[in-house]
């Protein structure tokens, strides 16, 4: 298979999903141009918090989308590297904290 | 770095420039064509809205050679414009008082050895007077020192590019150490009065992108910057202009060599918005060449497309001539008509 099964130039079409189901669609996207509005947390803030949250789910459109945004609103190379950190330790550490229900577990049957 | 012309670029031949801007470097790159977006917007052909602003590039000579620089300034550049020039506009404003702001740029226009005298000739005329100064060029010899109190005298508004708030990406675009002299030089604006409450003494400053991408918000950057400014450096300032990079000389040299060009171009068009393009400069400004040349913009300046009427030198200039001609378009125009549009004086919508 020659294709990617992710292609960059398919974000552009991301908003072609109202083809299949019109309202629902609309009302996300309605909801998600809200959400990234300068409210109580400014747009540029929101950013960052959409680049840390699309590297924890891995959504190569949202970090391409994100990495571009965050870096135009004013964010530093290291501020976003940072903010990478912080999705990294939240997963890493929800690993890892697991590790107490593996302890949990061995407690209770070893001898 | 040096200047494109002093590295003997291909980009230096201004019709290779417009061939490439129109249809890529190997010529089969198509967007939608900016005629057919201002047709759709019942703005075609461009006319003037009446010339005020009477915009004078009195030269290419620059102390810094900043990448994005669309006039390819540098301190390699030796055109600069003449007395006798300088002169001719003179005339011309004291025979047009439609023009009422002129704005004089470069280069950094203060290089120019009749620049004072230029300034205070127009001053006499009771204009009102933009200098877009680079900031550093007042620390880079002692002679330009005292402009501070020069611009202050005359009553100049200052408008001057500090591409951030940060060090770094002020430096890497505008080189090293320009954004440390570039606030000691606010500093000294802001000691006679420039940029501080009930002085009337006006300092702008204009945001560039550093990097191949649109400018953010204008008016959350303002806040942003005067908050930065302010707490780091005790800097005031009045406004930010925001200013998309246009895809001319040492700009379109880093979108080709970066491998940025179309995808950039496709973010202009796809950004197109008919509320800018009905703001554009090009309508109420004339931009004059340091040889005297008549333009539509600074940008067609560079690109050396001059105006389409017979007064097209400061010689024969002619307001009535000026304001029935058809104003010069290309695909380089979507830069000003991006988004929130983008002008010398920032954004427009």
């Amino acid at each position: 298979m020659n294709e990617h099964y992710y292609n960059s130039k398919d974000l552009a079409k991301f908003g072609n999903v109202t083809e299949f189901q019109k309202e629902l669609g609309e009302k996300f996207f309605s909801y998600y141009g809200e959400v990234f509005k300068d409210s109580e947390l400014s747009a540029k803030e929101k950013s960052l918090i959409a680049l840390a949250v699309a590297h924890s789910v891995q959504c190569p459109y949202c970090i391409e989308a994100y990495s571009s945004d965050a870096f135009e609103k004013g964010w530093s190379e290291s501020q976003m590297m940072e903010a990478v950190h912080v999705a990294c330790a939240i997963r890493g550490g929800a690993s890892l904290v697991h590790g107490v229900q593996m302890m949990n577990k061995v407690k209770e049957i070893a001898m | 770095m040096k200047s494109l012309k002093a590295q003997n670029s291909f980009l230096v031949d201004a019709h290779r420039q417009i061939e490439i801007i129109e249809h890529g470097q190997i010529g089969e790159f198509a967007l939608v064509p900016f005629q057919q977006k201002l047709e759709q917007s019942n703005l075609f052909p461009l006319k003037p809205s009446g010339i005020e602003i009477f915009q004078v590039n009195i030269g290419k000579m620059c102390n810094q050679t900043c990448r994005h620089c669309h006039v390819d300034a540098s301190p390699d550049r030796k055109e600069i414009m003449t007395r006798k020039t300088m002169q001719e506009c003179i005339e011309v404003l004291k025979n047009n008082s439609s023009l009422r702001t002129v704005d004089i740029t470069g280069g950094a226009p203060e290089m120019n050895p009749n620049f004072g005298w230029f300034v205070e000739e127009i001053a006499k005329l009771n204009r009102k007077i933009i200098v877009r100064c680079n900031l550093t060029i007042i620390l880079a010899n002692k002679k330009y020192n005292d402009l501070p109190e020069f611009y202050k005298e005359h009553n100049i508004e200052v408008v001057s590019s500090l591409p951030f708030y940060s060090q770094d990406r002020t430096d890497r675009q505008r080189g090293s150490g320009v954004f440390e002299y570039s606030i000691k030089a606010l500093q000294l604006l802001n000691n006679v009065g420039y940029g501080k409450e009930g002085t009337g003494r006006i300092v702008n400053l204009v945001y560039n992108p550093a990097g191949a991408f649109l400018p953010p918000s204008q008016q959350a950057l303002e806040k942003e910057y005067k908050q930065a400014l302010n707490q780091r450096f005790g800097i005031e300032f009045n406004n930010l202009f925001v200013i998309t990079n246009m895809p001319i000389n040492r700009y379109l040299d880093y979108l080709l060599s970066s491998g940025n060009y179309e995808s950039y171009m496709e973010k202009l068009v796809n950004a197109y918005n008919p509320a800018a393009a009905i703001n554009v400069m090009c309508r109420n400004t004339i931009s004059v060449g340091w040889n005297g040349y008549l333009y539509d913009c600074d940008f067609n300046q560079m690109l050396e497309l001059k105006v389409a009427c017979n007064s097209n030198h400061i010689s024969n200039f002619n307001t009535n001539d000026l304001n029935k001609r058809e104003i010069i378009i290309g695909q380089h125009c979507y830069g000003c008509t991006a988004g929130s549009g983008s002008s010398c004086g920032g954004a427009v919508a």
